[in-house]
């Protein structure tokens, strides 16, 4: 039976010679090169993932205690902040806006399918780079001038004071009519950049991915996160053009008289609604599905045992990325649809519990009978499969259009879509970052400091989101920036929360600091047996062009 | 089940995750018939861990699928993994393993795991589905209100009894006291155990009429009448809130439901329908005949205002 596990034969004595690398300049930001724009990708992730965090940390500082103590004149905040960040009711939905749309589109995405994606895409399927390596390089920096557009928003006039406070989702009216200034034109824009790079990044996996594999690396012998990879492609370059699509109506409703979303002209604001979320429930797929891969990579390597059920576990993420597509209406079941299209919408969102649940599944049957070594990145992807089981299972509860009519739109809601991708998607991705550091970085971490981190995290955010739950249950509504009296505990607790998980970030830089400091050589293989894709059997880092002479992947036979 | 294949020790965790879940799920669905409903209901209670009381048959029908059904199954599906990987932990880490097993397949076993999901979620479905129609196989409203929501206030009119639009605003802090950011300045007042029918729009942007303990939230649209029901239980009062991002006060526009008898809510309208319609006449479907008078426990509409009363 095929299993991605393959043996490289005569995989280049030559490479080391062709490690010649440009000067600084033309490198880094004139890169073609797979790796470095990989690199710039993390790069980029982190600085984003690092405002976004400490955006949020402003919203969890304004709901610790009932009453705005933050987002007011005269306080801390507007001391330190206020020449970013306007303290006012309206600054908190700034914040907010600004919060989800970096930790979607500028740390999650770039640091997945930019960053590991064109680190390792290339190298499991036994490519030397890219098909397109230019548009590769346009892909980055599309995203760097996008980034800087969604900051610019944050400091011009949005009408209802400085900065787009519409939310990620940027529903109609208030995108249009309810913000009159140009900091949704900013946001607009930005989206559109960003769409744009992620398009072109697509098209480039795609290609590579069909076309660049090394002889004898077949579809089926594909490693899981490539697969993973090249479903979300598909998604992105699916959904994306429908963002954009939606949003240009929003720019023209804006601008130039155009009543896509106004009813006073024949519009409906319910059709941005359906268009926003016929890309938006995939863009969620496409935030977790590389996760999905870079823990199937991790399970196995530590439990030093092949993935259980590979052909499984990749068409389990074709399905999801298929029915990812005929679900979307499932965020709207209070808009006043028709009942039977809201049953189809339960009916289908109840179906991709099946495959993920093989996922789960497929993972413990990895490990089970294996001989785990817990290392950090194996301590992120144990973590990252049970909380993405609690995650999973609200959003079951979720599915349900009845239960909806009481806990739509309520922390019940938040705390679900943060244990899949604050705690699912982020742990995938620390999972990811500490499996391939040697290789990556050339240097090895601390594990003290990487398990201490682990810790910290993983009880840090459960004490942050846990609690949301029975806020949400209890009817807060998300997205306020006060709440009544009745819901303080569970939102006091929910902020400590924070603080513990702040520290787990301080753990993770100071664990970066110690490892650029110490300079620890790296080794081409840390883990030993069970790390059996193409990456492991190059230098770390690799060299700057790698499989000049193609490797050949023959099928290792399994009893 | 699913891991017996494997090891027979698993079994006993498994069976005791069993009863963990179905006893966590009765303690926590426990939680919202607690001793003291008459000061939970219609509000949130500070550290409760499930859903608010419920105030309505259809919103306890709900509630049953939630604490019943849906609660216990995850619960049970989480601690299941937890309890597996806690066996992975303990049995399959390199010093008790040393030598990893080398499969990768077992039909059987990916089978049980495709087919035992899809059980669980018919019997889930079972459930959604017949709760889902119930919720729109509305019966005959004998009130019919309107409900629109407005930056950043709800204003609310009943057509048939001749109640004028009026405003129902942010109760300050200073009069509202622990009920501040729930109370309004004058509430929705409807009749207890009479079908309410809320038909819900928007004059702006979106809003959405959300009142937690009777299971009812819609969008408020500009351009489109939504609608929901309700049938109140008891007398008291009912407090939800706009629930979709509305610009910088979205916070502070509360919704205010007052259940009445059925004779003060004829004391109601006749003081407050329009002067010209006599009260008898204006609620078809209710039996007023009490002569107009304000009860003390009423509040009567505030002066339409067109900002909300918030410092």
């Amino acid at each position: 039976m095929a299993t991605p596990a393959a043996h490289v034969l005569d995989h280049g004595h030559s490479q080391g010679d062709h490690d010649h690398k440009p000067s600084f300049f033309v490198r880094w930001l004139f890169s073609t090169n797979h790796k470095d724009i990989g690199t710039l990708y993390i790069l980029f992730a982190i600085t984003a993932g690092l405002i976004g965090g400490m955006l949020s940390g402003l919203i969890r500082w304004e709901l610790a205690e009932p009453g705005i103590q933050v987002f007011r004149q005269g306080s801390l905040m507007a001391q330190v902040l206020g020449w970013a960040i306007e303290p006012s009711k309206h600054g908190y939905y700034v914040v907010m806006t600004a919060h989800g749309l970096i930790m979607i589109f500028f740390m999650v995405m770039p640091a997945m399918i930019g960053g590991f994606g064109n680190w390792f895409v290339p190298i499991m399927i036994g490519a030397p780079d890219m098909a397109f390596p230019r548009m590769n390089n346009i892909s980055f920096w599309l995203l760097v001038a996008s980034f800087s557009l969604l900051i610019t928003s944050m400091f011009v006039d949005g009408g209802p004071g400085r900065g787009f406070g519409g939310g990620w989702t940027a529903y109609a009216p208030l995108s249009t009519t309810g913000h009159t200034g140009p900091a949704m034109d900013f946001v607009i824009f930005s989206l559109h950049l960003a769409g744009a790079s992620s398009i072109l990044g697509a098209i480039n996996f795609i290609t590579t991915i069909f076309n660049m594999r090394a002889p004898g690396m077949t579809l089926h012998r594909m490693p899981l996160f490539a697969w993973s990879v090249l479903i979300t492609a598909f998604l992105l370059l699916l959904s994306l053009p429908v963002l954009a699509g939606a949003i240009t109506m929003l720019l023209t409703d804006r601008n130039f008289g155009t009543s896509f979303f106004n009813p006073n002209g024949g519009g409906d604001p319910m059709m941005y609604q359906h268009l926003f979320w016929f890309f938006g429930h995939p863009e969620v797929y496409i935030l977790i599905l590389p996760g999905f891969g870079i823990i199937s990579h991790v399970v196995s390597t530590f439990s030093k045992k092949p993935v259980f059920g590979y052909l499984a576990m990749a068409y389990a993420m074709v399905a999801i990325g298929f029915i990812g597509f005929v679900v979307w209406a499932h965020h709207m079941f209070t808009v006043g649809m028709n009942v039977n299209l809201q049953a189809y919408f339960v009916a289908a969102t109840m179906v991709i519990a099946v495959p993920t649940g093989v996922k789960i599944f497929s993972w413990i049957a990895t490990m089970w009978g294996g001989s785990i070594d817990f290392k950090t990145p194996m301590l992120f992807a144990i973590g990252f499969i049970f909380l993405f089981t609690v995650g999973g299972v609200t959003g079951v509860v979720l599915a349900n259009a009845g239960m909806d009519y009481s806990i739509h739109a309520t922390y019940y809601v938040v705390a679900h879509f943060h244990y899949v991708l604050s705690l699912g998607a982020v742990f995938a991705i620390f999972a990811g970052f500490y499996y391939w550091f040697e290789k990556m970085w050339g240097v090895k971490y601390n594990e003290f400091l990487g398990v201490v981190h682990f810790w910290l995290m993983f009880v840090g955010v459960n004490i942050v989101f846990f609690p949301q739950h029975f806020l949400g249950l209890q009817g807060m509504s998300r997205r306020i920036i006060d709440y009544n009296v009745a819901f303080s505990f569970w939102n006091k607790v929910s902020s400590w929360g924070y603080v513990v998980t702040a520290a787990g970030v301080l753990v993770f830089l100071v664990m970066l600091v110690e490892a650029a400091v110490r300079r620890r050589v790296a080794v081409a293989n840390p883990w030993g047996e069970g790390a059996t894709t193409l990456e492991w059997t190059l230098s770390s880092p690799p060299p700057h062009h790698q499989f000049n002479d193609l490797p050949v992947i023959i099928v290792e036979e399994h009893v | 089940m699913a891991i017996s294949r494997f090891r027979a020790p698993g079994r006993a965790l498994h069976r005791a995750s069993i009863m963990g879940a179905w006893g966590l799920g009765i303690v926590l669905a426990g939680v919202r018939a607690g001793p003291a409903l008459a000061d939970t209901l219609g509000r949130p209670t500070d550290k409760a861990l499930g859903l608010q009381p419920s105030g309505d048959d259809l919103r306890d029908t709900a509630a049953f699928f939630h604490n019943v059904i849906l609660l216990p199954t995850i619960i049970f599906i989480s601690v299941f993994v937890l309890v597996l990987l806690a066996i992975v932990v303990v049995r399959f880490n390199k010093k008790s393993n040393p030598v990893p097993a080398r499969f990768s397949h077992n039909t059987p076993i990916e089978i049980l795991w495709t087919v035992v999901p899809v059980l669980i979620l018919t019997v889930i479905a079972a459930f959604s589905f017949p709760l889902l129609y119930k919720y729109h196989d509305e019966p005959k409203p004998d009130l019919t209100v309107k409900a629109t929501g407005n930056q950043w206030y709800w204003s609310y009119e009943y057509p048939d009894q001749k109640v004028a639009e009026y405003t129902s605003n942010i109760l300050p802090e200073a009069k509202a006291g622990s009920l501040y950011k729930l109370a309004t300045t004058a509430p929705l007042v409807v009749p207890v155990g009479k079908v309410t029918k809320v038909l819900v729009t928007g004059t702006d942007v979106l809003h959405a009429f959300f009142v937690p303990a009777f299971g009812v939230q819609v969008t408020a649209i500009p351009g489109k009448v939504n609608s929901v029901w309700f049938k109140p239980r008891t007398v008291g009062t009912y407090y939800g809130a706009c629930n979709e991002l509305c610009g910088a006060d979205h916070a502070f526009m509360p919704i205010e439901v007052k259940v009445v008898s059925q004779a003060d809510f004829a004391r109601w309208v006749a003081a407050h329908a329009a002067a010209a319609a006599p009260a008898a006449q204006a609620a078809p479907t209710m039996t007023p005949a009490v002569p107009p008078a304000t009860s003390a426990t009423m509040t009567g509409p505030a002066a339409p205002s067109t900002a909300p009363a918030k410092a």
